[in-house]
């Protein structure tokens, strides 16, 4: 998902100083459904783990500008360009939202970019594939957001109030994003041969991805049992990307698509759709780096920081001079 | 030429400034120095192009032809677009944008101010809503500018170069031609020598706040409101244009 990264994370150092009856009370507490808020007592790896889901969320958001924002000049309509920048918008607003959630837990927004910048943090690899024609900002709005709210619904409920209650709104406008992509799609499947081509197209370059945006496997998720324990998370990788397969792929079906897999098939037994195997080999390598788009993507982020290095710094210069002022 | 025939093509070059504007705007999505004015661009961009719809709709519904809000954006060549040389120059840095937002913005808003009280109910509709939304992008630009005039040496020195660059696009926005002139004496429209004393007083004061020189008044350019522009303007109309071109008589 938009915190992928998580499950590669490695380290877990829990602090010694904390007491076993800490613990307790805490796990009690989770366990009571209690929302843990900002000044409460928490273990220490609860705070890293937020931190780093959080910020990878909204680090997320904010790369995430760039493959919908490549197709913003050039909309096909007006409608669809100010539906897309309002879309685009929302993006920057999540972002905002999620380093103020996750600077409750300590840790300043210029950290988080710098850590983003130095590729220390992750995002998640989604962001790493072009879009490459109009259809892929339909594809991305369908699959790519209608995956995110797989795995944000439950994000609603998670233990940690500030990231609970910054979900409630993102989920409500990414309920329009995942509408206004399908609608993009549904329009493209009932128009011309050239229009149709290309959202097949653009399925068959969004599906794999976006099943890889659950994360690894559950057998290969290493930090999911302590989120699991701690109610970060709710449910397993697996068990959301199955989820997202049995919703979508009936989808596609009344848009007249074919899904780009040959061993999809529905099980009756069990009432869920059976898939190949995904390419995990392609989902380290994106996260890892190498992926079609990571550098451009990077490099544009660093130097939109470098290019307004002199603006932040006036306007710091010149809030400096205004209080000095107002003190004299 | 008719009011009538006066009136769509001012409404249309209305459309055009915002049209081009927001899309010059749009170009800057994700390139933001500070995320709060990644939010704050694409809003007043949306504004932009927002405007940009009602304008065109509300033309092609004048000029009762069947054409649509789309049809003026995507599907005229070059030299019938007639927006101000000013909105289509590059974005440059973001003193540069800053110093375009405040010259247009500052005209905009006494333009639309006047519209609202114009002889035609349409375009005063339409006007009474979107200065609204103007004066309120004019006051985060400003204060952009006065941040940047008055911030350290380089931001100085930076906004006070974007000034003296874009000043000679600011001569086109009072250059009267017979379009203004039926508007103003047809339909009580703006007249362009109160609105151009008005804007340099406005100015004046916004670049003193600022501690930046106001340029001498020097060449300025024009051709915009007769749709000779900019060798800029071609490339913006190739991305702009270019679903619609590349797929004719497609439904988005």
């Amino acid at each position: 998902m938009y915190t992928q990264g998580l499950d590669q994370a490695g380290k877990s150092d829990a602090a010694g100083a904390e007491t076993k009856q800490q613990l307790e009370a805490f796990q009690a507490r989770i366990d009571t459904e209690e929302k843990i808020e900002a000044k409460d007592w928490m273990p220490e790896a609860y705070r890293r783990t937020l931190i780093r889901q959080i910020s990878q969320h909204a680090h997320s958001e904010i790369i995430g500008m760039q493959p919908e924002g490549n197709w913003l000049t050039r909309a096909p309509t007006l409608k669809r360009k100010a539906i897309l920048l309002a879309k685009v918008q929302d993006e920057a607003g999540h972002g905002l939202y999620l380093y103020s959630a996750a600077e409750t837990l300590g840790i300043s927004r210029d950290q988080m970019v710098a850590d983003l910048l130095s590729g220390k943090a992750k995002y998640s690899s989604i962001f790493n594939y072009p879009t490459l024609t109009w259809a892929d900002i339909g594809a991305i709005g369908w699959l790519v957001d209608g995956a995110a709210i797989m795995n944000q619904i439950p994000l609603c409920r998670c233990s940690y109030g500030p990231y609970s209650r910054a979900m409630i709104r993102i989920c409500k406008e990414e309920s329009f994003h995942q509408r206004q992509g399908y609608e993009i799609m549904l329009t493209l499947a009932r128009g011309t041969d050239e229009q149709k081509a290309m959202a097949q197209d653009a399925l068959n370059r969004f599906w794999w991805p976006s099943l890889m945006m659950f994360g690894p496997s559950d057998a290969a998720s290493k930090h999911s049992a302590q989120s699991m324990a701690w109610k970060i998370k709710r449910f397993s990788n697996d068990e959301l990307r199955q989820k997202f397969i049995d919703v979508t792929v009936p989808q596609a079906e009344y848009l007249g698509l074919t899904v780009p897999d040959d061993k999809l098939r529905f099980n009756e037994e069990t009432g869920h759709y059976e898939h190949s195997d995904i390419d995990w080999q392609e989902f380290f390598d994106v996260i890892s780096g190498n992926g079609p788009c990571n550098e451009q993507r990077m490099a544009k982020r660093r130097k939109a920081q470098d290019d307004g290095a002199w603006v932040r710094e006036a306007a710091k210069a010149y809030a400096a001079k205004k209080l000095a002022e107002e003190a004299a | 030429m008719t009011p009538d025939a006066a009136l769509i093509r001012y409404v249309t070059r209305l459309g055009d400034n915002s049209l081009i504007l927001g899309q010059r705007m749009i170009e800057l999505v994700a390139a933001s120095p500070e995320l709060e004015e990644e939010l704050a661009n694409a809003n007043f961009a949306l504004d932009y192009i927002g405007q940009a719809r009602m304008l065109y709709t509300y033309a092609g519904e004048r000029e009762g032809r069947g054409r649509g809000e789309d049809d003026f954006a995507f599907l005229r060549p070059e030299h019938e677009y007639r927006n101000l040389l000013l909105v289509e120059q590059p974005n440059g840095h973001f003193g540069d944008s800053t110093v375009r937002a405040v010259l247009f913005e500052s005209f905009y808003v006494l333009l639309l101010d006047a519209l609202t009280r114009c002889g035609d109910e349409g375009l005063a509709g339409i006007a009474a809503r979107a200065v609204k939304e103007v004066r309120y992008h004019l006051k985060h630009s400003s204060q952009w500018l006065v941040r940047l005039g008055d911030g350290t040496e380089e931001s100085h020195a930076r906004t006070q170069q974007s000034l003296n660059d874009l000043w000679r696009y600011t001569g086109e926005m009072f250059a009267s031609d017979d379009i203004d002139k039926i508007m103003r004496d047809e339909f009580d429209g703006p007249d362009l020598n109160v609105v151009a004393e008005q804007w340099r007083k406005a100015v004046a004061a916004i670049v003193s706040a600022a501690t930046l020189e106001l340029p001498e008044d020097g060449w300025m350019a024009s051709g915009g409101k007769d749709g000779r522009h900019t060798e800029h303007f071609g490339f913006l109309l190739a991305d702009l244009q270019y679903m619609q071109r590349t797929y004719p008589g497609a439904t988005w």
